[in-house]
């Protein structure tokens, strides 16, 4: 089962491709090769490729269950033979465990991908790497956004782009059409991404030292912003033709995030969007959000969004 | 779904602890999880049951204790119920809290044979 959103995919859904590998997509969809002419193809080894720390554990745990279940098997099977004294006592222990011993964990749900952000943040401040985590509702103009952006910083810094989507290599391609090196993560039914996956994916990334890295997160207000990537800067950008409520609705994300974008504002006269009453909504779960009004469209309002960026590069590796 | 994922971590978390004391069955997971925490408690248990499956917590009880969100305001220093982040101080109408609790995504304890 996925790791990631409880779908009935297995594990190594999560693609990781540059522009031009789409092709490897097909070795991933059939894993079971085995006699389908026989009784039974046992669908355990579905797992084995799977890249990643949790379901290993997961899968040893599986014996030790089948283990237990053989063992009272086994016992009712010489109820009425002669020696049937010790192995009643046997199960009875096995069975009856209310008792129990007590183990105080105490240790946060997220750990893991707390500590793997942690090991990202260290690798992409001794690049002198400025790593933004964009996350907003699908077709917020985030991809837009990157190409408008990688268009203006390319001349002045090096910028490499992580996408995230659960499906193509639409959004990568674009980038790679926008001309920055770029890495697609396909999250197959995931709805974020995770700090392990952006590992992965930066490490075919070829990256440089000193730059900006722009990781566009899967589209969804809620689920990211439970995941720390190992970003220096979350920005989550709303456009106007959604509510401008948005920060209500969604207050975990603001809350999380550094920087709000406010796009798509060419179309502010034919929509109800209130960009003071926005700004106000999202400065109440986060009065230290920074805030840019811009048109990616028009490219007016990029410019403070484009110096804010080159003068956050700098002050890294200043 | 962010929710299995985090079952998913909490339940590797479990095992981890359940192998290092030789224990074999986990018969009982605590887990106290924050009004403000961001998941969505039936969807939690939900997921939980899923992530369990095949794995020595394959019968454990779970339970999740729900921690309710307190905050304290950043003006006035009145302390109260906080149900949501962005709920201003009932006394002085302030917004953003400092918050006290309501937030925790954490494994307490664990029961195990």
């Amino acid at each position: 089962m996925c790791g990631t959103c409880g779908c009935g995919q297995p594990e190594d859904a999560v693609k990781i491709l540059k522009p031009g590998e789409e092709e490897h997509n097909h070795s991933y969809s059939h894993d079971h090769k085995h006699d389908h002419e026989g009784e039974d193809h046992s669908h355990d080894h579905n797992h084995s490729y799977s890249h990643s720390h949790k379901h290993d554990d997961l899968n040893h745990k599986h014996d030790h269950d089948q283990h237990q279940q053989h063992h009272e098997h086994d016992h009712e099977h010489h109820h009425d033979e002669e020696h049937h004294h010790d192995h009643n006592h046997h199960s009875h222990d096995h069975d009856h465990s209310h008792g129990g011993r007590q183990i105080e964990v105490e240790q946060n749900a997220l750990m893991q991908n707390d500590m793997a952000a942690q090991r990202n943040r260290g690798y992409f401040e001794g690049k002198g790497l400025l790593a933004l985590n964009l996350v907003s509702s699908p077709g917020s103009g985030k991809t837009s956004l990157l190409e408008k952006t990688i268009k203006l910083v390319k001349d002045k810094t090096k910028i490499f782009v992580i996408e995230g989507d659960q499906q193509t290599m639409n959004d990568a391609n674009r980038i790679d059409a926008a001309g920055a090196p770029v890495v697609q993560i396909n999250t197959g039914n995931g709805c974020h991404l995770d700090a392990d996956m952006v590992n992965k994916a930066v490490k075919k990334l070829d990256i440089m030292d000193q730059g900006i890295l722009m990781i566009e997160n899967v589209g969804n207000l809620v689920c990211p912003s439970l995941f720390d990537l190992g970003e220096s800067k979350r920005v989550v950008i709303i456009s106007v033709t959604e509510g401008d409520d948005k920060p209500l609705k969604y207050p975990t994300m603001f809350e999380t995030s550094d920087i709000c974008i406010i796009n798509k504002t060419d179309l502010l006269p034919y929509v109800d969007f209130d960009v003071t009453k926005a700004r106000e909504y999202a400065s109440r779960v986060n009065p230290g959000l920074k805030f840019f009004e811009l048109s990616v469209k028009t490219e007016e309002g990029m410019k403070p969004w484009i110096e804010w960026l080159m003068n956050k590069q700098k002050e890294l590796t200043a | 779904m962010h929710e299995f994922s985090i079952a998913v971590n909490i339940v590797d978390i479990a095992i981890d602890h359940a192998l290092k004391a030789n224990a074999s069955i986990v018969n009982e997971v605590e887990l106290e999880i924050g009004e403000l925490s961001g998941v969505v408690y039936e969807a939690m248990e939900t997921a939980m049951e899923m992530a369990i499956k095949g794995t020595i917590l394959n019968n454990s009880k779970i339970n999740i204790i729900r921690i309710p969100g307190k905050g304290k305001c950043v003006s006035c220093n009145s302390e109260f119920e906080l149900h949501n982040l962005f709920d201003p101080c009932p006394e002085c109408g302030a917004f953003c809290p400092e918050v006290l609790s309501g937030k925790e995504l954490r494994i307490k304890s664990l029961n195990v044979d």
